[in-house]
Parts: structure tokens; sequence; C-alpha cells
């Protein structure tokens, strides 16, 4: 494992400055590629008769464009998917393999760099939404298109998989190998927050039978936190919003309700279907409940999906403030840098946070809601019935 | 088959649920095999080990206090002893050394009277052999006056004093 303990063992100092100097870096990088942008792109405008076409990743080729407008595009092409990954600010467009299924053509492969940048059709098909959606060229055709297409947010959830199989397969090596010995490195880094969850919040919240869920919780945890953590690259392999894109929580959700659903005991369908209330009350209690079976879940789901894409929104808001004034004179745009700059560190800094947050809050919750649904009859109706 | 057209914000694309789903159960099955059930027997094993080696070090720490309270009170004990020892120890160097003074006393007395008796004994027979001699003497004498004439005074002085001019001078010798 690389040891990053001596890269940051100087003052909090050289890190604010090392980080300052890093996203000073990165800031400039956007700003000439968005003017580079306009040139190029000017030039090619002529070429294409559909001026959408070939937005990848938010690159905006209209010179005319308003510049909210461009930034609205910029900020919701990151949020959303992209059949290409955008693995260094727009130079390095990584074409991703994509998978399609149609009625008439059947299965189809290909790498998306078939579309070249969206300016092109392949097999009467066009890259359109900035990337994320693949249609029909003939815009009359209606069968539908689907897309199994490993995307930029599916890419980095199959990469995220591989780094916690290859992070946690690896410890639980060296525990083997230590068996009987005190942790050491980076299994204790792992162990302490391991321990963290387990004791804090699965132990606590699951109930006794806590050790049949851990596989599912820890899972969860480490999952949305690795992810997480990718998002907060700005470059390859990080830069997606995966966690922030909802088919991800979704799924994770819809886990975490089957596990309810075939663990829970009969006491939980009970307080479901036949609650300890007069029988006229049914009509009213008994939609709440159900309700309430699929709105924890959808809860669980919304609360990761609206935290992370809120936090990549406002971090790349603060970085569009530089074009924005950039835009009224090229002067006011670099004399906000540095404090566009610097709320980005603050905002990266919360990310950070929020990153380790948000697993932890998934797992609480979901912790809660399992051991809700496998809790044993006493107490819990003493509590609820008043 | 679409009811509702949602925004693509929050519109989950097909292909991303599938390869989402794909990658998480597999993420799952295999952490649960090979990761997160070693690590937690693992840490179970451990946590039961210093569970059970702090119970260890709480009962040698009282077994600890007890054999120190014991072995205080077997040095006492051992101090009580040795004390005893030791007082016998003088009592009987003093009864031996009485004793042996007495039986050197008596001893010594014993052989004091032994030579006073031989003293005695031989003092007895020395007088005797002297009477023995004197006797000797005397006859012999008497035996030489009664041979010689004894015509004058003179002679008579003179022979005495020979007589006992070798008297002595025997004796002197014999002495």
């Amino acid at each position: 494992m690389p040891d990053f303990t001596s890269t940051f063992k100087s003052s909090p100092l050289s890190k604010i400055l090392l980080l300052t100097a890093f996203c000073a870096f990165f800031n400039l990088n956007i700003l000439r590629a968005s003017h580079e942008g306009h040139e190029d792109k000017g030039a090619t405008h002529t070429k294409t008769e559909v001026s959408n076409e070939h937005e990848i990743a938010g690159v905006t080729d209209e010179p005319e464009k308003p510049i909210g407008k461009q930034v609205s595009d910029m900020i919701l092409g990151h949020i959303g998917d992209n059949h290409y990954w955008d693995a260094f600010g727009h130079y390095v467009l990584l074409p991703l393999p994509c998978i399609v299924y149609t009625e008439s053509q059947g299965l189809q492969f290909f790498m998306s760099s078939q579309f070249h940048h969206g300016e092109h059709a392949y097999n009467g098909m066009k890259l359109v939404n900035m990337g994320a959606k693949i249609v029909w060229e003939d815009a009359a055709k209606t069968e539908k298109i689907y897309d199994f297409s490993i995307t930029k947010v599916a890419a980095t959830v199959i990469l995220g998989s591989i780094v916690l199989l290859v992070i946690f397969i690896g410890v639980a090596r060296t525990y083997k190998k230590r068996a009987g010995m005190a942790p050491k490195g980076f299994q204790n880094l792992i162990e302490s927050l391991f321990i963290f969850m387990r004791d804090g919040v699965i132990k606590s919240s699951v109930g006794p039978r806590y050790k049949q869920f851990m596989p599912l919780l820890m899972t969860i945890f480490w999952f949305i936190f690795i992810v997480n953590l990718m998002g907060n690259i700005p470059f390859f392999p990080g830069g997606a919003n995966a966690t922030g894109n909802i088919a991800i929580p979704l799924v994770m959700a819809l886990v975490v309700l089957l596990y309810v659903s075939v663990n829970a005991n009969k006491n939980y369908w009970k307080h479901i279907f036949l609650p300890d209330v007069p029988v006229g009350l049914y009509i009213l209690l008994i939609p709440i409940e159900i309700l309430g079976f699929f709105l924890r879940p959808f809860v669980l789901m919304l609360r990761l999906f609206a935290n992370i894409t809120a936090g990549h929104i406002i971090i790349l808001g603060f970085f569009s403030l530089i074009f924005i004034f950039g835009s009224m004179k090229e002067a006011v745009g670099y004399s906000v840098a540095p404090a566009s700059v610097a709320f980005t560190i603050f905002m990266g800094m919360l990310e950070l946070l929020v990153s380790f947050l948000q697993a932890f809050v998934f797992t609480l919750l979901s912790s809660l809601y399992i051991g809700m649904a496998i809790e044993e009859h006493g107490h819990e109706h003493a509590t609820e019935k008043h | 088959m679409i009811l509702i057209e949602l925004p693509p914000l929050v519109n989950p694309e097909l292909g991303l649920i599938f390869w989402m789903t794909l990658s998480f159960v597999l993420v799952l099955v295999i952490l649960r095999k090979y990761a997160w059930k070693p690590i937690m027997a693992s840490l179970q094993d451990r946590e039961e080990t210093i569970e059970k080696s702090l119970q260890e070090a709480e009962n040698a720490r009282s077994e600890m206090a007890r054999l120190t309270s014991q072995n205080e009170q077997l040095l006492a004990e051992a101090r009580v002893e040795r004390e005893k020892i030791l007082n016998e120890a003088r009592q009987m160097k003093e009864k031996i050394v009485g004793e042996a003074k007495s039986a050197a006393d008596d001893e010594a007395k014993k052989l004091i009277a032994r030579a006073n008796d031989e003293i005695n004994k031989q003092k007895l027979a020395a007088i005797d052999e002297l009477k023995k001699e004197v006797a000797g003497y005397s006859i012999a004498i008497a035996e030489k006056l009664v041979q010689k004439q004894l015509d004058n005074k003179g002679a008579q002085q003179e022979l005495i004093a020979t007589q006992l001019k070798e008297l002595t001078k025997t004796q002197s010798v014999a002495g």
C-alpha cells in the first residue's frame, strides 16, 4: 500500500498552499480550454447541421450562447452520465464501450468513439444530451433502444468495485497472515473504521442478530464511501458523479428493501397490516404503513443522491464564477479566481466530510430499518402506542 | 411503457441499473466470502484473546497478592522459629559448658586427691625406709663401737667423727 503519511506530515499551511496551487492550475486549464474551445469549435461548427451534437461533457461550441447557459450545460453535463470519460478536463476524452440492443438490429458492441464526439451517426444512431443518450438519427423512428453501455458512471462503479475488492481481500489476507498479532499500517486504518461502524452503528442499530447483516451493511458503507471519494477526484479515475446518479442509490436502496422484506418477522408485517388500533382506523393506518414501507428506502436513495449531486453542483458553481466574471472582462475573471478557489477548497473539504457522512448515514438508516424489521416483540409497541 | 417522463437527472437509466446491480451483488457476494467473514472472525478471535488475557492477568495478580501475603506470613513464622532455635542453642551451650566445667572440676579434684594420696603414700614409704636405714646405721655404729675398744676419750671422739663423716658421705652419695 502506498504510504501517504509522509507527504502530508508537513504543516497544515503547506497543505493548503499545495491544494491552492493545484486548484489554481486546474482552474486556469479550464479557462484556457474554454477559450480554445471557442476558437476550435467555432471553426467546425459549420460542418454540422445540429448544433447540440458535439457538446460532449458540456463542452460548449457556440460562441453566441449566453454564459449562464454554458455554465448550466457544463454543470448538468458533469452531474449527468456520459458515453465518454472526460479523463482530464476536456483534453482527454476516453471512449467507452457501448452495448446497445434494439429489436431490429439486435445486440451491438462498439466503442463510443464511433460517434466522433457526437458529430457522426453510427448504425442510424446518434449521441445527444451532451453525450448522455443514444437516440435514433431519424427522429420519427419510435423503436426502443436498450442502452446497456458502460458509461462513465457504470465504469466508475465497476472501477470502485475493483478497488473495494482489492483493498478488502488484501486486508483480509493481512488478517490471516498476522493472526493473533496487533493490526498494522493500512490494516489498522481500515480496522478503526470497521470497528467504528460495527460497534457504533450496526451492532447498536440492528440488534443482537447484527452478524447476519454485517456483509450487506459493510459493503454498502465502503462502496458508498469509496465511490464518493472517487467522485471527489477531478480527473481520471474520478470525476464521475456516480453516487449522485439516481440509479446507484436506487439499486442499493432496493437491495436493502429486499433484505428487509425477506428477513422481516411476523411482528413487522403485523405492524403494517394489522396494527394495534381499532379496526375503523385501518383505512387510515394501513395505507400510511404501506407507504412508509416504501418511503424508507426511497428517502434513503434520495438523500444520498441529493447530497452528492448538490456537492458537485456547488463546487462547479464556484469554479464557474470565474468564467461568469471573466465573460465581462478577462481581468475580472482572474481577480475573482482566488476567492473562487478558496471557496472551492472549502467545499472540497466539506465534500470529503460529506463523502464519509453520507456513507455513514446510509448505513445507519439501513441498519435502523433492518433492526426495526427483525426486532422481537415487546418494547417496540410499548413505546409506540401512545 | 413510460408512465411519466422524468427529467433526466432523476430518471434512472436501465443500463446503469443493470451494471450497478451486477457490480454491487458481485462485490457483496465476493466480499462476504473473502473479506467480511475472515475479518470479522479475526476481530472476534482477537477480542476474545484480549479479554481472556486480561482475565488471566487479573487472576495472576490476585494469585500473586495471595502468595505475597503467604510469604510474609511464612517469613514471620520463620523469624520466630529462628529466635526459638537460637535461644535453645544458647541454653544448650550454657548447659554443656556448665556441665563440662563441673566435670572438669570433679576430675581435677579427683586428680588432686589422687596425687595427695600418692604423695602421702610415698612420704610414708620414705619415712619407713629412712627408719630402716637409720636403724641399720645405728646397729652398724653400735657394732663398731662395741668392736673397738674405747681407750680414750680422744679416740672415741675421733671414731664417732669418722663414722659420722662416713655415714654422711654415703648418705649424700646415696641421696
